[in-house]
């Protein structure tokens, strides 16, 4: 996991030649709220290729959030198809979908999910709990994702310990920690600083650069700048897919910004 | 998740709430507890009971002359005057399933030797009476079937009666007074304790040739009673039914008639004993279940409890891959290990105060090793069961609203 630091970052067209690693065709998804029906996704068909860097977007309502549940495999479509890395994910069974949840996927959440009164190492290790990892290399994998999000030197510190950023990078780390290929974050940077943000956004994009591909789910047009693509969701249709003309460079944003002691 | 992983997990959740955790085992604790001091005391006293029958002489059974009614008044046990050695003799010879009998009666005295005096029971019988009761010589012998057909003014020491008048000395040939008569000490029986039944000292006797006691004491040709021992324990039950027939028929009592005398089993009694004892552990049992019950619905809802207060931490073990079984796996492992602590501080404390309470009340104690082993086993069984439903719970969770959980 040697970590090179791009200064730029080119914008990799969304019909790329590699295979998708998110297909999704025709997603709906209907809730059934006593009497009445809500339509949270009314017909989503959308494609990631693996190493894109997608900004969703949308407001409250929109179906954002239910199309990140189902791409997460927390949620199943109620009709449509749903393809992770040439899999046919809404077919599969709980137990099935843990596994993917487990070794494919990366979840990075708003308010962090870190387990209180547990060092930041063992909150890294968790997903490595549910696969078949040795203590041993449990314990060395951890380590190498702690340092990537530059958290070296605080692996035996509790959450409570820790600034909302460092927190963040915790999940991040944790989220690295199976070595997924797909990474979804539900707004990460909703509780942080605008600086720290950038900070989060900057991890981001370094992972990006190393072929990690990213979702990310936010509110502010300003974060999803950093990202490639931006998807704008509203009604539970995507009303808008674009990709960004020239994403910021999180890096070199962070030189403008003035620094606040961490 | 491996088994070692998970269980290291179930530790430090407890070990987060350490009170509350020590709360909720304090149900078992007390649970497991009662049914070891329970099971202990219970046991100690029915081998009590066992050493005690034991002692009283196995397969042995008791003629005493018994109540009549002659004209309306009902005389009372032991006041009639019908049962004669002549019957003690003719049991031994013609009831098949009765080895030895020995007639006797009984009288109380004051016994003096030198300047020490005691009241006590004379009990005239014949030689084979010790035979009967199973009771060993401490020193010397019985008296001889001579003695009893001459009267002789000899006798046995029961080891009470030792104690007052010798005390350190030899009584053995020694001369002590009877009434107005002087005895000389064949022997001295070893001390056979408290009896079972009647709770009196049976070491509080001395022991004569039974003629002596009828001609030079009381003046009497009837006997009191009749020891009688079976050839085995399961032939007291013959042995009882023969002597019933014998003794009607040589009493000519008519059909329908009542006995005149009673007959009883001491296996009987023994049983009843076991009987009684069995009772009460059964009951007190019934008390530590319901305490041991009392303690799995602590578990149960101190888990039901930390099922809902993690709710955010379940929400987020699923998202990161854990499967359901994984998530019902790490709350039942710690609701076993609040069972398991719990069974085997109960341990120790059930052990711990049946040895207090049989030092305060000298009572004996006898705890089985299965109950160690069990006792444990079942502390650790009614954490999974109660155990089950919360850890269910846990695991259905759904992730998203699990996560969201504020």
């Amino acid at each position: 996991m040697a970590i090179s630091n791009p200064t730029t970052i080119e914008s990799v067209a969304k019909s790329s030649g590699s295979a998708p690693l998110i297909e999704v065709r025709g997603l709906r998804k209907t809730y059934q709220l006593g009497e009445t029906e809500v339509h949270a996704l009314r017909g989503v068909s959308l494609s990631i290729a693996a190493g894109d860097f997608v900004a969703i977007m949308g407001a409250s309502g929109s179906g954002k959030s239910t199309f990140m549940n189902i791409l997460g495999c927390l949620d199943k479509p109620t009709a449509g198809e749903y393809l992770l890395d040439g899999i046919d994910v809404s077919g599969l069974a709980k137990k099935e979908l843990a596994r993917i949840r487990n070794q494919k996927i990366g979840f990075v959440f708003q308010n962090f999910n870190l387990l209180g009164r547990t060092s930041a190492l063992e909150n890294t290790e968790l997903p490595m709990l549910y696969s078949r990892v040795s203590k041993k290399s449990r314990e060395s994998r951890a380590r190498e994702a702690l340092a990537l999000v530059g958290l070296a030197e605080r692996e035996d510190h509790f959450p409570s310990q820790l600034s909302g950023g460092q927190q963040q990078r915790v999940a991040i780390a944790r989220a690295l920690a199976n070595q997924p290929s797909l990474l979804l974050a539900d707004e990460p940077t909703g509780n942080l600083d605008s600086r720290t943000a950038v900070e989060i956004i900057e991890i981001f994009q370094r992972l990006n650069a190393e072929g990690l591909t990213i979702v990310l789910v936010t509110h502010e047009p300003d974060i999803a700048q950093f990202a490639k693509r931006e998807v704008v969701f509203r009604d539970g249709h995507i009303k808008r897919d674009d990709v960004v003309p020239s994403p910021q460079v999180a890096s070199e944003v962070l030189k403008t910004l003035p620094t606040i002691e961490d | 998740m491996d088994f070692s992983a998970a269980f290291l997990l179930a530790i430090r959740a407890l070990a987060r709430n350490k009170l509350r955790s020590a709360l909720t085992m304090l149900g078992i604790i007390i649970g497991v507890g009662a049914v070891i001091a329970v099971v202990g005391i219970g046991q100690g006293a029915a081998t009590k009971a066992q050493e005690q029958l034991a002692a009283l002489g196995s397969n042995m059974l008791f003629v005493g002359s018994g109540s009549v009614n002659r004209y309306g008044l009902n005389v009372g046990s032991g006041q009639t005057k019908t049962l004669l050695i002549a019957d003690a003799k003719a049991i031994a010879r013609e009831c098949p399933s009765v080895s030895k009998a020995a007639p006797g009666t009984a009288t109380g005295q004051q016994v003096v030797y030198g300047n020490q005096n005691w009241a006590t029971q004379i009990t005239g019988t014949e030689p084979q009476y010790f035979e009967v009761r199973n009771w060993p010589f401490a020193n010397g012998t019985s008296f001889g079937d001579d003695d009893v057909t001459q009267s002789a003014t000899v006798a046995v020491l029961g080891d009470t009666v030792r104690k007052y008048l010798f005390g350190s000395t030899n009584p053995i040939g020694e001369t002590i007074r009877i009434g107005n008569l002087p005895f000389k000490v064949v022997g001295v029986l070893a001390p056979k304790g408290i009896s079972a039944e009647g709770g009196q000292d049976q070491d509080d006797a001395i022991f004569v040739p039974l003629s002596t006691v009828q001609k030079k004491l009381l003046g009497q040709t009837w006997i009191r009673w009749i020891m009688v021992s079976a050839v085995s324990r399961d032939a007291s039950y013959v042995a009882q039914r023969q002597i019933v027939s014998l003794l009607r028929d040589r009493h000519k009592i008519r059909t329908g008639d009542p006995n005149d005398f009673v007959v009883r089993n001491l296996a009987d009694v023994a049983d009843a004993a076991a009987e009684q004892g069995s009772v009460m552990t059964v009951l007190l049992s019934i008390v530590a279940s319901i305490a041991l019950l009392v303690g799995g619905i602590g578990i149960m809802n101190i888990m039901l409890v930390s099922v809902t207060e993690r709710t955010r931490e379940i929400g987020l073990r699923l998202a990161v891959g854990a499967t359901e079984e994984d998530v019902r796996k790490q709350f039942l492992i710690e609701a076993m290990f609040l069972g398991l602590i719990g069974g085997a501080v109960g341990i120790a404390f059930g052990i711990t105060s049946s040895l207090v309470v049989s030092r305060a009340l000298e009572w004996p104690i006898l705890i089985p090793p299965y109950i160690v082993v069990l006792a444990p086993v079942f502390a650790i069984a009614i954490g999974t069961i109660f155990g089950f439903y919360p850890a269910k719970k846990a695991s259905e969770l759904n992730p998203i609203e699990a996560l969201r959980y504020e």
